[in-house]
């Protein structure tokens, strides 16, 4: 039930229906071990979306990270948090204190049947409990480390604290972010180490197929501060390295042209509408001329006066052949027209038309978006306990071999301690034991 | 020699403008065999994106070998044809490396490959497994299949340009076209998984990558609270619901910032410390966590009045030396020069042979303890023609120059 079809007009799907969920999963053969917190939760389930088997390690009593909001109906519940459920999907979850000698004993021996370590503790954190990838990759030479911090495990900024806001500054997302007349803006979301954590999930399969050629594992450090650096790259490194140029914010826009009397506007991306924003890719070159053309057709339908544009050659004139007061008068046109239109009304006309235009979507457009309706993105997974299914995004990737996304809802505290501990070896007594001891 | 981790991995790639590359630099960095395929007569768009390494000579034009942009973003050690598909010489040509490649990755529109015979049933009827990533905007199915997807509008269609915002005025993009970033990670565990999956199971197959499904993969929490508490993210500055101080706060200097984020009560006891005890912070109302969060705007205007009077640097340095989270807004030039990137190498410097010395070229955001990413400047178009007709093609090289008469490798 969770194969998106790629062909529907082929048999291709028939056949992969009948084959068992495991044999579908392109990465069930391994095992990973799953420390993280919050920060990089999303690290562990990317890799459980492709099948591997990811086991969430938490504190005796949960993970701390359940108690920050949003929660489930708002109700202030570890077994209702929210991001819990989103970035812990498909996982196993298991209690386990790895700051007691028991605990780190029975880590070692999860260790020996693992593949994968990943985590997100202080650098030297594990070190100092004789769990840094030294000492496991003592007890099994496969293992590889995968570890995800704001910094990195080395350098100047080793022991630097890395809270979302922090490390975005530092990474150069926030200079550039916001209106000129007032301060730099961070996201209002806070997730901005899914990108150290979505890169430690690349790293650890780059590790895992170092590891087919050499039978060994490594340890794997990857790093939001330099995942932000590549976002921001393009746009704020090139003018530096070639012109010393130091690009800032200017509100909505985020393109600087150039016009005719050399001056440089800033084309705006963000256009307010009738009932929200849209983004508008204003393109203005030869190469666009047909969308821009049939774009200013549409505005006259509206009745609205175009002005000097009526005469504009599009075909061949780009930014540099526009005034200051052209420049402004073509915002003020565009202005006019969105403002006449809703989100829906504009994203049709833009898939009719091909227009460089989307609607900014909210959580309420995104799940009624035509598009991810049509191919069947969304999933809806049971959560028995609150007697309610809820939509999760579905696969990041569609395949034909091998079901990638959502298959479970995340783990409850503990859930699966009596699986993996029995499979372990343990005795049932002996789980019992622990969980009196506090070890697990 | 330390065999790298994609050794004997063969890449064929069109990755057209700004996703694709980033999703095979991953594979290029580390050891694949990478051969890009492009064409002079329809230049990839980034090939003319600005900011363009000035020419040397008055009046030469700029080409297609001085985008910063371009060089930035193609780090990886790659091989270039360049086949022009109008010749069915060419699309024979790239039928011979598709036979042997073991990913062939694409990133245009939904159709354009496909017109050419060259979607996934024409490749796997040349190479049954063949692994073919193609990505896009809006997926390869559906209404919008087709539709040209650039970043900045794809951004706004995940969610992403309502997450920075002040409560009183409109919405500002994270970062122009930020799902082109966030999305091809995804593409790139695909990849590897499937290369792992064919290992053991011999079958290729088909990746179909949408850059707006990746990009939601990221706001899940926020798709969640609408379902389950009907609410719509509020964008709320630089406030935290749970910490304060907590935002971004000028400093000495023009238009200099540092963020700081006081995320507990004992790191509140260490950020009085070294902002010298002042009486204001004695006040029992900001002793607690929400006590600070509530009075957050008095207490905002307190510390401003504290870093205005430092550089950011400095406020950096005094607070994380007490464990207490700060730093410093980066600029360009602040991010050229931060000695933690700087510590990782972060910025390789290399010559390129139209945009002179330059040092932005980027490895990957990981490091490996026994694996170095190949980092290098971009291919040239068509660069290697010749040298892919003739190593890995074995083609003579008279039959070389007869196509290229006709003009199959423009």
């Amino acid at each position: 039930m969770f194969i998106r079809k790629l062909h529907p007009h082929t048999a291709l799907y028939a056949t992969h229906a009948l084959r068992s969920f495991q044999e579908e999963l392109m990465l069930g053969c391994y095992r990973i071990l799953d420390l993280t917190d919050d920060k990089a939760f999303i690290c562990g389930r990317a890799l459980s979306d492709f099948g591997a088997e990811v086991i969430k390690i938490e504190k005796p009593g949960g993970d701390p990270a359940r108690l920050k909001g949003p929660f489930y109906k708002d109700i202030p519940d570890p077994e209702k948090n929210l991001t819990w459920f989103a970035f812990n999907a498909n996982k196993k979850g298991i209690t386990l204190d790895i700051e007691t000698a028991r605990g780190q004993e029975i880590f070692k021996k999860l260790v020996e049947t693992a593949d994968v370590v990943i985590e997100s503790f202080a650098p030297g954190y594990l070190e100092g409990l004789g769990l840094g990838y030294e000492d496991l990759s003592k007890i099994n030479p496969r293992i590889i480390m995968t570890s995800i911090t704001g910094f990195g495990q080395e350098g100047p900024y080793r022991n630097y604290k890395d809270p979302d806001i922090v490390v975005r500054a530092l990474g150069g997302l926030i200079y550039t972010n916001g209106y000129e007349d007032r301060p730099p803006l961070t996201t209002s979301y806070i997730h901005t180490h899914c990108l150290g954590a979505m890169n430690g999930a690349v790293g650890t399969m780059i590790a895992l197929s170092h590891r087919v050629l050499t039978g060994k594992g490594q340890h794997v450090d990857a790093i939001t501060q330099q995942a932000l650096d590549i976002v921001c790259s393009a746009e704020v490194e090139g003018p530096y390295a070639l012109f010393e140029e130091i690009p800032t914010r200017h509100g909505r826009a985020r393109a600087a042209v150039t016009l005719k009397d050399k001056s440089v506007f800033y084309n705006p991306l963000l256009w307010e509408c009738k009932d929200g924003y849209v983004a508008l890719n204003l393109l203005l070159n030869p190469a666009s001329a047909k969308n821009n053309l049939s774009m200013m057709e549409f505005i006259k339908k509206d009745s609205i006066d175009i002005g000097s544009f009526e005469k504009w050659e599009w075909q061949t004139k780009s930014w540099e052949d526009m005034t200051p007061e052209e420049a402004n008068k073509l915002m003020e046109i565009l202005g006019e027209f969105f403002m006449n239109h809703t989100k829906d009304e504009l994203l049709k006309l833009a898939t009719d038309n091909r227009f460089q235009l989307g609607p900014c979507n909210n959580a309420e457009d995104v799940l009624k978006y035509p598009q991810l309706e049509a191919r069947g993105f969304w999933k809806e997974i049971e959560h028995p306990e609150l007697g309610t299914t809820l939509k999760y995004p579905g696969g990041a990737v569609m395949t034909t071999q091998g079901y990638c996304g959502i298959r479970h809802r995340a783990p409850h505290i503990g859930e699966h301690n009596d699986e993996i501990y029995q499979k372990l070896g343990m005795s049932a007594d002996e789980v019992l034991s622990l969980k009196e001891s506090g070890v697990i | 020699m330390a065999r790298k981790p994609f050794e004997g991995v063969k890449i064929v790639q069109l990755c057209w403008a700004g996703v694709g590359i980033y999703i095979l630099n991953y594979l290029s960095h580390y050891g694949a065999t990478t051969i890009r395929v492009e064409t002079a007569t329809r230049p990839d768009p980034i090939r003319l994106f600005a900011p363009y390494a000035p020419t040397n000579k008055e009046g030469e034009p700029i080409g297609l070998e001085r985008s910063a942009f371009f060089s930035i973003t193609h780090t990886a050690p790659e091989y270039g044809i360049c086949l022009n598909f109008k010749h069915p010489e060419a699309v024979a040509i790239f039928k011979k490396l598709v036979a042997w490649a073991d990913v062939v990755g694409e990133g245009f529109p939904t159709g354009v490959m496909d017109k050419l015979g060259l979607d996934y049933e024409g490749l796997k009827q040349v190479n049954p497994e063949i692994i073919m990533m193609r990505t896009c905007g809006y997926g390869h199915t559906g209404p919008m299949a087709d539709q040209p997807g650039f970043g900045s509008i794809l951004t706004a269609v995940t969610m992403m340009d309502t997450i920075v915002g002040w409560p009183d005025s409109p919405p500002v993009p994270p970062s122009t076209y930020y799902t082109d970033q966030l999305s091809p990670m995804y593409a790139s565990l695909a990849i590897m998984a499937a290369l792992d999956y064919r290992r053991r199971t011999g079958r290729g197959q088909y990746i179909d990558h949408a850059q707006i499904e990746a990009g939601l993969n990221y706001i899940t929490p926020l798709i969640l609270d609408y379902q389950a508490n009907n609410r719509e993210l509020a964008a709320n500055g630089n406030k935290c619901d749970h910490a304060a101080p907590h935002g971004v706060y000028r400093c000495q200097g023009d238009d200099r910032w540092v963020a700081i984020a006081v995320m507990t009560d004992e790191e509140w006891q260490s950020f009085k410390q070294v902002i010298g005890n002042p009486d204001w912070a004695k006040d029992p109302k900001y002793a607690t966590s929400a006590g600070r969060v509530e009075n957050s705007d008095e207490l905002d205007r307190l510390v401003e009045e504290w870093t205005i009077n430092l550089p950011p640097e400095q406020v950096q340095k005094m607070l994380q030396a007490v464990g207490v989270g700060a730093g410093l807004v980066a600029n360009a030039k602040d991010l050229d020069e931060d000695p933690q990137l700087n510590h990782y190498n972060f910025y390789r410097e290399l010559d390129h042979p139209y945009m002179g010395r330059l040092r932005y070229y980027h490895p990957d955001p990981i490091k490996l303890s026994k694996a170095e990413a190949d980092v290098n400047r971009p291919v040239l178009l068509g660069e290697h023609t010749d040298y892919i007709c003739r190593e890995i093609l074995g083609m003579p090289q008279d039959a070389i120059e007869r196509l290229r008469q006709k003009g199959v490798f423009d």
